[in-house]
């Protein structure tokens, strides 16, 4: 049985980041989708770092990663709360019903 | 004094159309009028040192152009001829500017008007007072612009519009004609400056061009060339259509422009260019002829108009016709005392014919008139006195001019001479009785008019009666003041080479039964009218009845507007139509700008349906775009 190796995990990095960017723009139900495949794409670019880390022995891209996840916790609060805001006044996350950006 | 004369009608026009809010309506009629009567005194004065000073000068304003071997000056150049000119233009001029005060008085636009008026008097002194062919041009132009606005000067009414623009148009043509002429002046003598060219006329007797694949001699082609302009400035058959609709202008502008001044440009033009035509016979043929025919058929058609206006016009282009045939037989000075008397005649009678449009309330058929001379008693004295001048009753001015062109025309002594002395006297039967059909329609016989009643006919108000009194004084004594001046033994005396003669007219006196044909033909005429016209009409309309073809040939004035109808304009109206309609909305314009904003619109429409406003649209292109970018810096 082989070693699980460095390709694997960029293969893995790749399958979760392609999901997320198809997530985003197949769905078509629910806004928070969307702010779930935003997160997928980011945990993608974090395998990356930290199989990069590990396969180069260097420990800066995972103390990168914490940063990221900080981020992206933050950023996924900020998203939820617009997200509640957003249900408040047009009773409605559906993505479909939001086009107001139409000119 | 000589820049004053021009140059004052220039600030009064000026004042009149620019400041008109700032100096209200009574000051833009007062001041054009005051500055245009103080130009005349001066013209006046100017006149008096020709006379008896034999004063003559050239003031040159500035150098106009100046280009390699051309040079052309503005400049104003007084001699006898254009002092004359003057004369005529700012007397009557500044009389008409005061009879306007009093008609326009109901017209909202007065400021306007006057400042037109203004306007086309320095156009008109720019056009006598030239030195050279340029800027008598820019004269000619300048008064056809001026006559264009004031033919158009009601402009919602259809007709005006139309007229103006015939006007327009038919002077168009002539001009064509003059420009052409100045053409050849110049390509063939260099110089576009009167005395030059003159001078330099009996050398090129001998030249010989091809024009149009024809040899024709450059002198008589020039004076043909000249007199075309003159024929569609002075209404002469052929190119007279425009004259008779011009009379949808108020009556003072027919006055002025189509009776006293404009139209007698032409005239001053062949007289002016006498040097020129001198030298060719066959161009003064052809002047004669087409005076002789103009005189005819003119007279012939105001026998049978119902429009006073339009009788007087036609008149206007009859005198027209004899001044014409007076300069071809070579009485250079006879046709310009005919211009002289006719100014002052013929813009009375268009000044009286105001009066009595103004007191029947705006009515301008003589059907609809009649049986009012006792309620307009001055009205009716004036347009006595301007009648019997126009039909040349003895001893006022139409009189002398009239039968003095008649006389030179028979004394030429060729058959040319005695066909234009037939045709003269012939005319003047004809002018008398049209003349006083005019005037027994419109003043005796019944009262016709339905629209007001007998009582409501009213004098005309002072401002408009004086100044036609002025030139009613002008038409009584005019003709017997300056015949011995201007047409007696001795007037090289006074033309001082702003003439030439080659032959100097015959001083013979024409045999007596010549002299007193005329007037007795003339005489006669008024009772012979007021039978026909009043007291037995039963002959008249037998006459018609029994003529009637003849009676709708003149009535509808030699159908010369259907036939140009037909020939000219229907043809050039289908072929502008297929030009706007096909090539210019088809082609160009389908093509051109309009393609263009079509395809904008379309690209535009395609790029709006891209911002659909999902989100996920906006992130694939997002992402799309960061793809490609990505691997755009990847592989570069």
């Amino acid at each position: 049985m082989n070693e699980i190796g460095l390709g694997h995990y960029l293969t893995l990095g790749a399958i979760i980041f392609t999901i997320g960017i198809v997530g985003i723009f197949l769905n078509r139900k629910n806004v928070i989708i969307i702010l779930m495949s935003i997160e997928l794409l980011l945990l993608a670019v974090n395998i990356n770092l930290v199989s990069f880390s590990i396969y180069l022995q260097n420990l800066v891209g995972q103390v990168f990663t914490m940063f990221i996840l900080t981020v992206a916790a933050a950023e996924a609060a900020v998203g939820l709360a617009i997200i509640v805001i957003y249900y408040k006044n047009k009773g409605s996350i559906n993505v479909e019903h939001i086009n107001s950006l139409k000119g | 004094m000589e820049y004053a004369i021009v140059f004052l009608p220039l600030i009064g026009s000026i004042a009149a159309g620019f400041f008109s809010k700032k100096l209200g309506n009574k000051l833009c009629q007062i001041i054009p009028s005051s500055l245009v009567s103080l130009s005349a005194i001066l013209s006046l004065f100017i006149f008096y040192k020709v006379v008896f000073q034999n004063y003559t000068s050239n003031n040159l304003i500035f150098n106009w152009i100046s280009s390699g071997d051309f040079n052309v000056n503005w400049s104003i150049l007084i001699d006898p001829l254009s002092s004359i000119m003057l004369i005529v233009v700012t007397l009557i001029s500044s009389i008409i500017h005061f009879y306007s005060i009093g008609y326009m008085n109901k017209d909202p636009h007065k400021p306007r008007f006057m400042a037109y008026l203004s306007l086309f008097t320095f156009s008109m002194l720019t056009l006598v007072t030239a030195d050279n062919f340029l800027q008598l041009f820019f004269g000619w132009e300048g008064v056809g612009l001026c006559s264009y606005f004031l033919i158009g000067f009601w402009y919602k009414k259809p007709q005006a519009n139309a007229a103006a623009i015939k006007a327009f148009v038919v002077n168009r043509i002539g001009d064509f004609g003059f420009a052409i002429g100045i053409f050849l002046i110049f390509y063939f003598y260099g110089t576009l400056n009167y005395n030059e060219v003159f001078q330099q006329t009996p050398l090129l007797i001998q030249k010989e061009i091809l024009f149009l694949g024809v040899n024709l001699n450059l002198i008589t082609l020039i004076c043909l060339m000249l007199f075309v302009g003159a024929m569609g400035k002075s209404a002469q058959i052929l190119l007279h259509t425009w004259l008779p609709d011009a009379m949808e202008g108020p009556t003072p502008v027919s006055a002025l422009i189509h009776a006293a001044t404009m139209v007698t440009a032409g005239v001053f033009l062949v007289v002016r260019c006498s040097p020129i035509f001198e030298y060719s016979q066959t161009a003064l043929n052809v002047v004669t002829v087409i005076g002789m025919a103009t005189a005819f058929f003119a007279a012939t058609v105001a026998l049978v108009q119902n429009d006073i206006k339009k009788i007087i016009a036609y008149s206007t282009c009859s005198q027209l016709g004899y001044m014409f045939f007076a300069a071809g037989v070579g009485a250079y000075h006879v046709a310009i005392f005919h211009l002289f008397t006719h100014a002052f005649f013929k813009a009375l009678l268009f000044l009286g014919s105001g009066c009595v449009i103004h007191s029947f309330n705006e009515e301008q058929d003589i059907r609809l008139m009649g049986g009012a001379w006792k309620k307009i008693p001055y009205t009716y004295f004036l347009m006595i006195i301007g009648t019997l001048a126009l039909t040349g009753f003895p001893f006022l001015s139409g009189y002398y001019s009239k039968d003095a062109i008649i006389e030179f025309a028979y004394l030429k002594g060729d058959a040319m001479g005695y066909s234009a002395a037939l045709v003269g006297i012939f005319t003047a039967l004809l002018t008398a009785i049209y003349s006083w059909r005019l005037f027994f329609k419109t003043f005796h016989g019944k009262y016709n008019n339905k629209k007001n009643t007998l009582f409501q006919i009213h004098e005309s108000p002072l401002i408009m009666l004086a100044p036609t009194f002025l030139l009613a004084i002008g038409a009584l004594v005019s003709g017997f003041l300056f015949k011995e001046m201007f047409i007696g033994d001795h007037n090289q005396d006074f033309w001082n080479n702003s003439i030439l003669f080659l032959q100097t007219p015959s001083y013979n006196h024409p045999p007596l039964w010549l002299v007193i044909l005329t007037p007795i033909i003339v005489t006669l005429s008024i009772p012979v009218s007021y039978y026909l016209f009043i007291k037995n009409k039963k002959i008249l309309k037998d006459l018609v009845l029994q003529n009637n073809s003849l009676y709708n040939f003149l009535l509808n004035k030699w159908y010369f507007d259907e036939i140009y109808n037909l020939i000219f304009v229907k043809p050039i109206k289908k072929i502008g139509l297929f030009f706007w309609k096909k090539i210019d909305i088809g082609v160009i314009d389908y093509y051109g700008p309009d393609g263009l904003s079509k395809l904008v619109k379309i690209i535009s429409f395609k790029a709006g349906n891209f911002q659909s406003g999902y989100l996920y649209h906006y992130a694939f292109v997002m992402l799309i775009g960061f793809s490609i970018l990505l691997t755009y810096l990847i592989f570069a």
